[in-house]
């Protein structure tokens, strides 16, 4: 780990806990907390954070892995591409195992198709560098702290004439769902430990319509344990007080405004659209499309036959997804769907909300 | 995915630059951050710095958590 020792001192997280319980003792209502960010899921069950919490503290999962939201048919179109000859398709290595409805990225691999994972959108481009006779098509997935990169590396396509260079849009952003979260009457949240590499890039503003429009406080949180119960105390010391504040305690990387140069390059090539996230359906304005200056660069825009679109029967991953229920409540879990043999996205992932279950939690029980 | 770690930026040209962390060097672009400094803290994800870590803050956070970790001692 890369951050000083002092976020992940034991003494200091026991003090934290401590302000937590304490805090905890004076509200008379079950608090219920959701982190909408992969990373977090990831690093809270790992840490074991959840069990250290009091009852009475509930810290769900939202929708914040961006391969488990993304709908079956993304992968579908991505797999057709694969067929088309000279076409070569670069991911990110956490779409790999994610089901389609007739297989995965990884399968096809397996069955010779060309499908190389990179690190970064430029291992990509230089690979259209070094193969200009062959299309390479970078699958775009992730969110606001990922699409920088991804409009980066158009930028430098268009710069050096790398035409052979495409992406297959499928980035998101993430105050749609949350709008669509405290708008959820199944649902009641009364915190969100916000994203903090989301927040890097938009700012912490982007999410002030939580507090102002719906009463919902946030805490901007990093990703060691202390960052994470710092975030917990906060949103609780607000239930307590009944207020609804937007709250940066990740502020030794997160501005009000976020990194203005990488959102004007996100803005010339990419435009808000309405994209489908599983478990939620289409949310208007959540998903950034290439604008149409651009659109050579499109590779959603070429014509490929899709198979019908199939979830795996008896996943509830969009319910996992939308916080309705915690991973050991679907039916399959642990049984039928294991990280070695997933059904659905949220197993896939080590960020899926499943998956870091079963690695860490799954003998700890239902939280609620 | 949103991972992002903090890396020393060593050198740079224009748009190019090589950050450190333990020993580990990695090839990064400052397009989406042209004003880091050298011998800065930057986030790094998917190959390019996307934020400077703003030392002042940093420490603040720190001392805090020091304070904590005290407290939790004289308890």
């Amino acid at each position: 780990m890369s951050e000083a020792p002092e976020f992940r001192d034991p003494k200091a997280i026991a003090g934290l806990i401590h302000e937590i319980k304490t805090l905890a003792e004076d509200v008379d209502h079950q608090v219920t907390l959701m982190e909408v960010c992969g990373t977090h899921t990831h690093a809270v069950a790992q840490a074991g954070l959840r069990q250290m919490l009091p009852k009475g503290v509930r810290l769900i999962s939202g929708p914040g892995c961006p391969v488990c939201v993304t709908p079956v048919d993304y992968l579908d179109r991505a797999l057709a591409l694969a067929d088309l000859p000279n076409t070569t398709i670069c991911t990110f290595g956490d779409l790999m195992r994610v089901p389609s409805s007739l297989s995965s990225l990884e399968e096809a691999h397996a069955d010779g198709k060309p499908i190389e994972i990179v690190y970064s959108p430029r291992d990509a481009l230089d690979k259209a560098r070094a193969n200009p006779h062959q299309r390479i098509v970078f699958l775009a997935v992730g969110f606001e702290t990922t699409v920088p990169t991804i409009a980066a590396a158009i930028a430098e396509a268009e710069a050096t004439d790398v035409d052979n260079f495409l992406i297959l849009p499928g980035n998101k952003v993430m105050p749609p769902p949350m709008r669509a979260l405290v708008e959820d009457q199944e649902l009641k949240v009364d915190g969100f430990l916000l994203p903090g590499h989301v927040s890097v890039l938009t700012g912490w503003e982007c999410f002030r319509f939580l507090a102002e429009d719906y009463d919902v406080p946030g805490a901007v949180v990093g990703f060691a344990p202390a960052d994470v119960m710092r975030g917990v105390a906060d949103l609780l010391r607000q239930a307590r007080a009944g207020t609804a504040e937007i709250t940066n305690l990740y502020s030794r990387v997160v501005s009000s405004s976020g990194n203005q140069v990488a959102a004007k390059i996100v803005e010339k090539f990419f435009e808000p659209v309405a994209t489908i996230w599983r478990g939620f359906g289409e949310i208007p304005g959540s998903g950034l499309g290439l604008r149409s200056k651009y659109s050579h660069r499109d590779a959603g825009l070429i014509e490929v036959e899709l198979p019908p679109p199939h979830e795996p029967e008896g996943c509830a991953c969009g319910d996992v997804l939308r916080g309705v229920i915690d991973p050991p409540e679907c039916s399959l879990f642990g049984t039928a769907c294991q990280p070695a043999t997933p059904v659905g996205a949220c197993m896939v992932s080590s960020e899926g909300t499943c998956a870091a279950w079963y690695r860490h939690e799954r003998l700890t029980g239902v939280n609620r | 995915m949103c991972l992002a770690i903090p890396m020393v930026l060593e050198e740079r040209t224009e748009f190019e630059g090589v950050v450190e962390l333990d020993g580990i060097r990695r090839n990064i672009s400052l397009m989406l951050l042209p004003d880091a400094e050298v011998g800065e803290h930057v986030l790094i994800h998917a190959g390019y710095a996307i934020g400077s870590v703003n030392a002042e803050e940093a420490a603040e956070t720190l001392e805090l958590l020091r304070e904590y970790a005290d407290n939790m001692a004289d308890l």
